[in-house]
């Protein structure tokens, strides 16, 4: 066995060659885990608000605003995220005229998944409330968009929490995919030490995992615990 | 597109990917009903096993858990094993029809890039049926199979009679959008050089220069199978859903 190798290259897989600076961006050069980390806050940060938009959309009575969201949700959960990437990989630099670098374009990407996915959670979750809620929302004066907004959203988001979570967790674990567009995050980090060292496969490919699982695991459990607390407020149908 | 090679890529493509699908959703079904039996028997070390498998496989990527397969796994798989499995190729080469398409060269079916890739995406999907399956049991309440007992049944036909018809119906939706899932998730076998759907849209995006029209009918094809395995969720439930009593 060739732990001493994993021990070694464990700097190279929490970071790679980040750099701290005290300028604008702070983070240069993002790598290891430390990329895939801020994929996935980032992608999750972008998905929430176009998947709120969206969930909200394919909730509206008008048809016009419905029809463009349920074809943008029901496409993007019909494809494989790598074909996403691969399309947007050669559409992008049509889109802007000039090349993109395949960070910002696995971001993107992971943004527009999630989204659809994000979506259909909001949806879940509003329709999930009773109706009682929005019709006495309605009988004490208040609009459509400022119920939604002051006592549907607050509720319903909450009861989200866990299912967020959730998707955070296999945002994290699709961050993965970036490595095939050759963006140096924690599995590319990997097939890089594996290919030079050649000997030791088994325990690299072992203490990834272990990262990727180190994460997704915490919080999947805070997840678990979330939803058995939360469950306790919810509105209910009597 | 539509004619000459890049028809005839896409389309061996298709039933490659079929073919992995296919094979890795029938294996998984039968891994995910042995952990999930694993984890409802009494004896302890059988739960925890069961419960480290699906944690630790529902925890991790698949394209790392297909690099683990295919990069690693070679270290610790016995020498007789792997040669085996590395001389597979030689064993069924040939011409060979599959839905009256006739494969010239090799069969794709038995090479190690092949065999790595089911496993994975066999071990990975087996961990989610087997939650699955295990939600779907649980959720009908306990004293339904104590009932049972009462009346007389014994264990085995109270599972039989009384909690499977009930299970099934709730866990067969969750399981078709996992086989759903499979097809998605199998093209990332491409990874390993596995000619799946995706492995040809990129090849054709290389040899052809067609990157939009490759991509976009592969999308189309992804679409179409999800859209059709998505109506027969929506039939099943038109159909078998009925309102549980509890």
């Amino acid at each position: 066995m060739h732990w001493d190798i994993v021990y070694n290259n464990f700097d190279y897989f929490l970071y790679g060659n980040t750099s701290l600076d005290w300028h604008f961006p702070f983070l240069h050069n993002p790598e290891g885990l430390v990329a895939s980390v801020i994929l996935a806050i980032f992608g999750i940060f972008g998905a929430f608000w176009l998947g709120l938009a969206a969930g909200l959309m394919r909730l509206s009575r008008n048809k016009w605003v419905k029809v463009p969201s349920v074809c943008y949700i029901e496409m993007i959960r019909g494809m494989p995220l790598l074909l996403l990437i691969f399309w947007f990989y050669y559409l992008a630099p049509v889109i802007t005229g000039q090349n993109m670098p395949a960070f910002s374009t696995t971001m993107i990407c992971f943004v527009v998944f999630t989204g659809a996915y994000v979506a259909e959670i909001v949806r879940a979750g509003v329709v999930a409330l009773p109706k009682g809620q929005m019709e006495a929302a309605r009988s004490t004066g208040l609009s459509h968009a400022q119920a939604m907004q002051l006592i549907i959203l607050p509720q319903a988001l909450r009861n989200m929490i866990p299912s967020f979570v959730n998707q955070f967790v296999s945002l994290t674990k699709d961050t993965s995919l970036a490595a095939i567009l050759g963006v140096i995050e924690l599995t590319r980090t990997g097939v890089q030490v594996d290919n030079r060292e050649m000997v030791a496969s088994f325990e690299i490919w072992i203490a990834i995992a272990g990262l990727y699982f180190m994460i997704c695991y915490i919080l999947t459990s805070y997840s678990r615990r979330l939803e058995a607390q939360l469950s306790r407020y919810q509105a209910r149908n009597r | 597109m539509f004619s000459g090679e890049p028809a005839q890529w896409m389309w061996e493509g298709f039933c490659t990917t079929m073919q992995i699908s296919i094979i890795s959703l029938i294996c998984a079904m039968i891994l995910g009903i042995v952990i999930c039996v694993l984890r409802m028997t009494p004896f302890k070390p059988l739960q925890w096993f069961s419960l480290a498998f699906t944690e630790f496989f529902r925890n991790t990527p698949l394209l790392v858990q297909i690099f683990f397969w295919y990069n690693a796994s070679y270290f610790v798989i016995p020498t007789v094993i792997n040669d085996w499995m590395n001389d597979l190729y030689y064993w069924f080469p040939g011409p060979f029809s599959l839905f009256g398409h006739e494969f010239v060269g090799e069969w794709m079916l038995f090479n190690v890039e092949l065999i790595m890739g089911i496993i994975a995406l066999t071990v990975y999907t087996a961990a989610f049926i087997a939650e699955e399956i295990r939600a779907g049991i649980f959720s009908i309440p306990k004293n339904q199979l104590e009932a049972s007992r009462a009346v007389g049944l014994s264990f085995l036909q109270g599972y039989r009679y009384v909690i499977l018809p009930q299970a099934l119906r709730i866990v067969i939706p969750p399981l078709i959008s996992q086989a759903l899932n499979l097809i998605k998730n199998s093209s990332l076998v491409m990874v390993l050089g596995v000619t799946d759907l995706m492995y040809q849209a990129s090849q054709i995006e290389s040899y052809h220069a067609m990157p939009f029209e490759a991509f976009t009918v592969a999308l189309l094809i992804y679409l179409a199978i999800s859209l059709v395995v998505s109506l027969c969720i929506n039939l099943y439930n038109k159909h078998f859903m009925i309102q549980v009593m509890y």
